[in-house]
């Protein structure tokens, strides 16, 4: 969902730099927000996560740069605190006043000077909203981390915010109560059209509540877009590893038409083509159409894939295949799905991975699936078999080399 | 309730400014006019007596200054009166008076009272000081017996006649371990004699005060050494121009006065029965005695 | 232990027949002492706070001095008091030594470092992203260091009664630069000494006794307030 129509950002960031023992932490050049979306930022630690929400919200000085909000520039047409009363955030720790759960959801409305009777009804508001009702006169040290997190959202919400920056609000919690917490936070955010900014190392955090998805990397911004985008056509090989990519092959195109392009396998590895399938017959490669194998230089086979995509032949690209888009079929034969790529393999180790299995296969190049913990029981997957190793050619994304 | 803290500290903080004001104000009517405070130097046996107690608010309901008696020892005392920190001393320490005179930092000494010094001890007295009439000779007989004696050790009046009647026996007691220096004034110094049995050198006045708990006796007196004279000593204002000489002369003057000097005949009869003090304005050193 | 008994025997009576010149010493006392550590209280905590927050080139010797000034011997302040109020000396002029402002001078000098090094250590211990959120609640940066200050109240709190209890059982600088003059400098703790050295020890502990007593009424409503509003 990018917006197509040119509406004002609600936000604007131009080359931001922050600065901190002498190295540069955070060097962006420009970052647009548009009013009500969902921008989550993610990246290792270190990568200035942080550093880029503290800097937006002006929370820290920027060696260099400018915020602008709906258009105005802070500290010039717009006064540094008038802006921070524009926004709200939240931090990994919920960061509560020694005081009740009420007079801290109050305290954002006490500082603007708002009457206590108006409080009252804002603020028991929120708190229904944010289910800690029954919390109301709790002392705020007494809460549970997932208590004392809501009373913190609750206290950001209470004072309507513009823009929402959060930064990393549910790192500390257990994943029930964080997916509770993401729930609630997702309906509240839809229904109530506040933009977000978020900085999560939980990548499923932001596949679930995102709109777009920026990536982050050594203090600049490496690539940003729709979760679509990021976790399927990233870049560069190092936001394919970090958003999830398991597979990662080097190769050289050899011919592309049609909007397909064939790239020969730079591999290390042989083709177990020759010890797997001692049988030919209807497991044999060579009846497989799809399953190309070309004679190298030095007479090894060298494995074919195919991609989707627009490439010039000669380049040298890496192929990411996500673990989700790799089936595994047993023995030689193979579904006849739409898979252009098929290549035996076999099975090097298995390991669990949340609800899936993460399946390493040697196919003369490392792939990486992920099955069900039924399929495996229901294909008999173990270490050493087997298998056929199919995706489809519009599953490899191909990054550029150099 | 927590309006109730709000009003709580807002009233504390006005009613401590109010304090604060009080204070300083109080401070503005005593003393408007920089005359008005008369800086007394004397010292803390002086002051022990009482009989300051009794002089001071006649003074000054008769002349309207305000006093700030500040009581040390002796040698502080002296050297106040040398910086121009004071206006006027009442001291009883003969040599560094005559010094102070000396050095141009007094005019005006003039001699107001006397008591007396007395030897106490044990009632047991082992070094059988009893029958000696001289201080020298009380002394000479301690040392040789080796009693345990309580010096002040602070350079006070008394100590430095101490000082006087050892340098007379011929004996330098510092050092020895019957010799003990407590560098406390004289009622403490009286209350580590008794405690310990030993004997020391005080002042009549001070004991006759504390006698009821002390449990010592007097074991020598009246020897003329012994004599604890009283002066007054206005600060010499043209070497410090900035002290109060009209008052210093005010007091010194009311020191030496008839009415005063009867006042100070009588003090501590009452109480101890007999007086802690002798006047002596006007007489001759030579006529002292008792 | 007779004496003791005593000594609070004489306190209690004192107290009750409101002997005027006692009462006076105690109300002088609470004065004076209380005026000095409204004093360190301004100054410390508004100094200990700025400190804690801030970051500036000799910071840390700042910090080492405001530690060393919490032990300072309260006789080496009163010494120095005592010079510079001299007639002679610097501020002579203002004929402050021997009053009660001078004593109270001389406290707040020894109390303001004691608030202000507990201030600095409570301020610094509150989270270093506090500052962030109650910025990012809208604060102004008045409000945020008042929030801040209510947050470490316990701490403050515990500043201002040492600072309190510091001044109120002084007693070298209180006799160096007020003069323990009767009804105008003598306080609880200087006539205290007064009285043991003239050998009056009754007195003096009936002295001591009132000091205590008014001592932990005081710092029971100082505790009261520190412990106030604990929500169960």
């Amino acid at each position: 969902m990018t917006a197509n129509e040119p509406s004002m950002p609600i936000l604007q960031g131009e080359n931001i730099q922050v600065q901190r023992g002498g190295k540069q932490i955070l060097d962006v050049s420009s970052l647009k927000i548009v009013p009500g979306e969902v921008l989550s930022i993610i990246g290792p630690n270190g990568a200035g996560k942080t550093t880029l929400l503290q800097a937006l919200s002006q929370l820290i000085r920027l060696g260099k740069g400018d915020i602008y909000f709906q258009g105005k520039k802070v500290g010039a047409d717009m006064a540094p605190l008038d802006y921070r009363r524009c926004l709200s955030m939240v931090f990994q720790e919920a960061l509560l006043f020694d005081t009740t759960v009420y007079a801290n959801v109050a305290s954002g409305l006490k500082i603007r000077g708002v009457k206590s009777s108006e409080i009252l009804s804002i603020v028991n508001t929120r708190l229904e909203q944010f289910g800690i009702g029954h919390l109301r006169d709790r002392s705020a040290k007494t809460l549970s981390g997932g208590e004392a997190q809501r009373t913190s959202l609750a206290r950001a919400f209470a004072i309507q915010p513009q823009l929402l920056f959060l930064d990393e609000p549910f790192a500390a919690l257990d994943p029930p109560t964080r997916e509770t917490l993401l729930e609630d936070l997702n309906r509240i955010l839809r229904t109530s059209g506040t933009t977000a900014i978020m900085a999560t190392h939980d990548q499923g955090e932001a596949l679930r509540l995102s709109d777009r998805i920026a990536v982050m990397n050594e203090g600049r911004i490496v690539q940003i877009g729709s979760p679509a985008e990021i976790m399927n056509h990233p870049v560069d090989e190092f936001i394919a590893t970090f958003v999830g990519v398991e597979t990662i092959i080097e190769g050289r195109v050899i011919k592309c038409e049609r909007g397909t392009a064939t790239i020969a396998v730079h591999n290390n590895g042989k083709s177990p083509a020759a010890h797997a399938f001692p049988d030919s017959g209807a497991g044999s490669i060579n009846s497989n159409p799809t399953a190309l194998l070309e004679t190298g230089a030095k007479g090894e086979e060298v494995p074919l894939l195919e991609a989707a995509g627009q490439v010039r032949p000669g380049e040298r690209v890496f192929c990411c295949i996500r673990p989700e888009h790799v089936t595994i079929s047993p023995g030689g034969r193979h579904d006849r799905s739409s898979a252009r790529n098929a290549f035996p393999a076999i099975i090097d180790r298995i390991t669990p991975a949340g609800p899936f299995h993460k399946v390493h296969l040697n196919g003369g190049f490392p792939i990486v699936a992920y099955v069900t913990v039924q399929s495996i029981e229901d294909l008999d997957l173990q270490a050493g078999a087997t298998v056929t190793a199919s995706f489809k050619a519009t599953a490899v994304h191909m990054i550029r080399r150099g | 309730m927590k309006r109730l803290t709000r009003l709580a500290l807002t009233f504390f903080s006005i009613f401590a400014l109010l304090m604060f004001a009080g204070v300083t104000t109080a401070d503005a009517a005593k003393g408007p006019a920089k005359q008005k405070n008369i800086i007394l130097a004397t010292t803390t046996s002086t002051q022990d007596t009482g009989l300051l107690d009794i002089l001071i608010p006649i003074f000054e309901k008769k002349t309207g200054y305000f006093v700030k008696t500040i009581a040390v020892g002796s040698g502080q005392a002296m050297t106040m009166g040398a910086k121009g920190e004071a206006d006027v001393l009442l001291v009883h320490s003969q040599a560094a008076e005559k010094k102070f005179m000396t050095d141009g930092n007094g005019v005006n000494r003039r001699l107001v009272m006397h008591n007396d010094f007395i030897i106490v001890g044990p009632p047991s007295d082992p070094a059988t000081i009893r029958q000696s009439k001289k201080a020298a000779e009380g002394f000479k007989k301690i040392s040789l017996s080796k009693a345990l004696f309580i010096s002040r050790g602070d350079n006070s009046g008394t100590n430095a006649k101490e000082k006087e009647i050892w340098k007379a026996a011929g004996i330098q007691p510092e050092g020895q371990k019957w010799y003990q220096q407590t560098g406390l004034g004289m009622g403490q110094t009286l209350n580590v004699a008794a405690e310990k049995k030993g004997y020391t050198l005080a002042d009549r006045g001070t004991y006759l005060a504390m006698k009821k708990n002390l449990g010592l006796d007097i074991l020598l007196e009246g020897d003329g050494v012994l004599l604890n004279i009283y002066h007054v000593i206005e600060v010499n204002p043209v070497k410090w121009p900035k002290v109060n000489a009209a008052g210093a002369k005010a007091f010194a003057d009311f020191m030496v006065s008839k009415k005063t000097q009867a006042i100070i005949k009588t003090f501590g009869i009452e109480k101890f029965g007999s007086p802690l003090f002798f006047p002596d304005a006007g007489k001759k050193l030579e006529d002292l005695g008792k | 232990m007779e004496i003791i008994f005593e000594g609070i025997k004489q306190a209690l009576s004192l107290l009750i027949s409101l002997d005027p010149e006692v009462m006076g010493i105690t109300w002088l006392s609470l004065k004076v002492s209380g005026t000095a550590t409204l004093i360190s209280l301004f100054i410390g905590i508004g100094i200990g706070t700025a400190v804690a927050l801030t970051s500036f080139p000799g910071r840390q010797i700042v910090v080492g001095l405001i530690n060393t000034g919490m032990g300072l011997p309260p006789v080496v302040v009163g010494l120095f008091v005592t010079i510079f109020l001299w007639r002679n000396g610097p501020f002579g002029n203002l004929e402050i030594l021997y009053t009660p402002m001078a004593i109270i001078i001389a406290q707040a000098i020894i109390a303001t470092p004691i608030v202000m090094g507990i201030t600095l250590a409570a301020m610094q211990q509150l989270p270093q992203k506090l500052r962030l959120q109650i910025l990012a609640l809208g604060a102004t940066r008045f409000q945020m260091v008042w929030l801040l200050i209510k947050e470490a109240k316990l701490s403050l709190m515990a500043a201002i009664m040492a600072g309190f209890g510091g001044v109120i059982s002084e007693v070298g600088a209180s006799i160096m630069v007020g003069g323990n003059i009767k009804g105008y400098t003598r306080v609880l703790t200087t006539a205290t000494v007064m009285e043991t050295s003239k050998g009056n020890f009754d007195v003096a502990i009936a002295l001591s006794v009132i000091l205590l007593l008014f001592a932990f009424a005081i710092n029971m409503v100082l505790t009261r307030v520190q412990q106030r509003e604990r929500p169960r």
